[in-house]
């Protein structure tokens, strides 16, 4: 078989894009970015099902003469399961935006009070559990708050 | 197709059927307990009909749809896929009577939380569906499912620490997830098929660079859902937040899907050596780095979420040694692995409970106050760090052997590396052994108010909370511990699930000899694999 090139470097394209958008701190970002790569993905499965032919159809073409069915109908579960997942997503989102009014995927709070507690040289560390809405960084450690993440997204998007 | 094989759909069907009757009846708590009960005790009594039926009769093989093997998809279950599915539904059902005990799903009748039950099914339906598999891209739909429903659990409540962990866990397994799908895209593209019995012949036909490309998409696919290290980071973020028998569910399960896939491609897509050292290397740092950071912890929870991928590094060790004996220790410290560590997850739940807390700086003298969690806790975590006569150890002395009967260089250090790993599991889970069950709690807040006064507000949470410590109005509901005198008595139910968890890990070791037959059939068939292949192609492989 021959593959299709079109197909090859448009999903080499999706790809790039898609791993691009999933590296920002916006989580809408992020999931249009597993979109991408998800369609990237799928477009490999049409290169992988080699040349197009006639429909699969029976009776509709002769089976020699048909494009191999099987890649078409895993593309079709794929997409499914991507829609489903997408849903899901946005979903928690949305429930983020609700939450604290920001869109941006903050530093694991745990981590960043261990690092804090790192540089402070005070073992142990903070007691608190996280709270939300709290900062837990020191203002000396050399990292940007919630907040003015958050404004800087504003501006961008 | 024997008798046997009929049941081998029945893993994935009864889940996804009891998930459904579930979901109707949502708003009768009852019935939803009932069906979920009457389900995983269903699917335990299948999967212990399987190991029967794999012993004796072989392999089963059902061609779903009457689809010749080639073309559709073909569920097969042998030695391994048969134990795991009765490790794993004996696990979900204890944890499931666990969150009973509890009222996760709601005590209250008039706000239950309808989607718990239902998730957990269908979790175990994809759990299921993964081990039965004999087909790629439905081994990919068995991801999807679990990962589904782990979703939904993980972000229970919908609490903001919840939500931003569960973030990092879903955007980390889809991508996983994807990894996994060009692979198989990949694959079919090399071989036309996506049936693993054929690609157990096909596979070994490409030219050699080919096959690297295909092994290492898998592995960093498997390997980022088993939490291999440096695919490991997402694991001890996410997982502490949920539900203490959510984590419990996970710990156990998912990541040993991911462990199991790996399993299958070592041995029956790319067996021999390929690869092996890289696995070696892996495993070393996945054992060395997970537990270094639990040494690090201060809080329990994420401690142990810590030794969590630690541990995954002793099960790699076997896997990369590809031998009967490597892959049969492996296996049996699978088994051990799940069941402990689900344990030490539900007993955390019973520290949060009787203490108020998970933070090592904030419990205290839960040995006087609370005997039997302190047992509860002393008995698995034992077995975790390897204290003879405890299964862990048995399971980390098979790979040990294992590992000089190969005898190459890198084993060695593998092996220094598991004992290392061992004696610092101990001194971990020793750290929370003596900060949260033996020292004065007085004495210990003391050091950890003074830095953080503003934190207090925190520390006044009372043992009322069930669950992560949310202020959340539904898990309020849930269950309490109730101080009588200077001790406090925990609900029950879930003392009793967790109990009868302690006492499965510990008759791990009472069974040790016939599961370690068993699991060294289970791993000589899976290297030979004539067994598998001709189960699913009788005339032979296309």
């Amino acid at each position: 078989m021959t593959p299709n090139l079109t197909l090859c470097v448009l999903a080499g394209v999706l790809v790039a894009a898609g791993a691009y958008l999933l590296l920002e701190r916006g989580i809408v970002r992020a999931i249009l970015g597993l979109l991408l790569l998800g369609n990237g993905a799928n477009l490999l499965f049409l290169v992988a099902g080699g040349n197009l032919r006639q429909a699969p159809i029976v009776g509709h073409a002769l089976p020699e003469h048909m494009s191999d069915p099987l890649p078409q109908a895993m593309v079709l579960t794929a997409i499914v399961i991507t829609l489903g997942m997408t849903a899901f997503l946005l979903a928690m989102a949305h429930r983020r935006w609700q939450l604290s009014r920001s869109d941006e995927v903050a530093d694991d709070h745990e981590d960043t009070r261990l690092a804090a507690a790192a540089a402070d040289d005070t073992a142990p560390a903070v007691v608190g559990d996280f709270e939300p809405g709290v900062d837990l960084t020191e203002p000396g450690v050399d990292r940007p708050g919630p907040g003015e993440r958050a404004e800087t997204s504003g501006t961008g998007s | 197709m024997t008798g046997w094989a009929a049941l081998v759909p029945l893993p994935v069907m009864l889940p996804l059927l009891g998930a459904g009757a579930s979901i109707v009846l949502g708003r009768l708590l009852r019935a939803q307990r009932l069906i979920s009960l009457v389900t995983l005790s269903s699917v335990v009594l299948v999967a212990a009909l399987l190991v029967y039926a794999t012993g004796t009769a072989g392999t089963q093989v059902v061609r779903v749809g009457g689809w010749p093997a080639s073309m559709g998809i073909v569920l097969v279950v042998d030695r391994l896929s048969a134990l795991m599915l009765l490790v794993s539904a004996v696990v979900t059902l204890g944890v499931l009577a666990y969150s009973i005990g509890q009222g996760l799903a709601g005590v209250d009748e008039d706000t239950p939380l309808p989607v718990y039950h239902p998730s957990l099914l269908v979790l175990m339906a994809g759990v299921a569906d993964t081990f039965v598999t004999g087909d790629l891209f439905n081994l990919y739909v068995g991801f999807e499912i679990l990962l589904a429903a782990s979703f939904v659990l993980i972000t229970l409540g919908g609490t903001q620490t919840r939500i931003s962990a569960g973030s990092t866990y879903a955007f980390v397994s889809l991508l996983s997830s994807l990894v996994f799908l060009v692979a198989i895209a990949l694959i079919y593209a090399a071989t036309g098929t996506v049936n693993m019995a054929a690609l157990a012949g096909r596979l070994a036909d490409l030219p050699h660079g080919v096959q690297l490309v295909l092994h290492l998409c898998l592995l960093v696919g498997f390997g980022v859902k088993a939490a291999v290290f440096p695919m490991s980071t997402w694991l001890p973020d996410s997982y502490p937040t949920a539900p203490a028998p959510v984590t419990a569910v996970f710990a156990g399960l998912l990541t040993k899907v991911g462990v199991y896939a790996i399993l299958r491609t070592q041995t029956l897509l790319f067996p021999g050596h390929g690869l092996s050292n890289l696995l070696l290397v892996a495993a070393l740092a996945t054992m060395l780095v997970g537990i270094v950071g639990a040494v690090a912890q201060d809080d329990a929870k994420r401690l142990l979420s810590f030794t969590l991928v630690s541990h995954i590094g002793f099960m790699i060790f076997g896997v990369a040694l590809a031998t009967p004996t490597g892959v049969g220790a492996a296996i049996f410290y699978v088994v051990h692995h799940i069941t402990v560590q689900t344990t030490l997850f539900l007993v955390i739940g019973l520290m949060e409970l009787a203490g108020g807390s998970t933070s090592l700086y904030r419990l205290g003298a839960l040995a006087r106050r609370a005997p039997m969690v302190a047992v509860l806790f002393f008995v698995p975590a034992m077995n975790l760090a390897g204290i003879p006569p405890f299964s862990g150890f048995l399971g980390k002395v098979g790979l040990l052997q294992a590992g000089a009967r190969v005898g190459t260089p890198m084993a060695y250090v593998l092996i220094g590396g598991s004992v290392l790993t061992s004696l610092l599991t101990l001194y971990a889970v020793s750290r929370v052994w003596s900060r949260a069950f033996w020292q004065d709690r007085d004495q210990s807040s003391d050091i950890t108010e003074s830095p953080a006064p503003a934190e207090s507000a925190g520390s006044t949470r009372s043992p009322r909370l069930p669950m992560a410590g949310e202020d959340d109005s539904i898990e309020e509901r849930g269950a309490v511990a109730t101080v009588t005198g200077s001790t406090i008595r925990v609900p029950r139910g879930m003392l009793w699930p967790t109990a009868t968890m302690v006492v499965l890990s510990v008759l791990l070791t009472v069974v040790a000899g016939p599961l370690y037959r068993y699991c060294d059939a289970a791993a000589t068939e899976m290297l030979d694999r004539a067994d598998y292949v001709t189960a699913v192609f009788p005339a032979g492989a296309p």
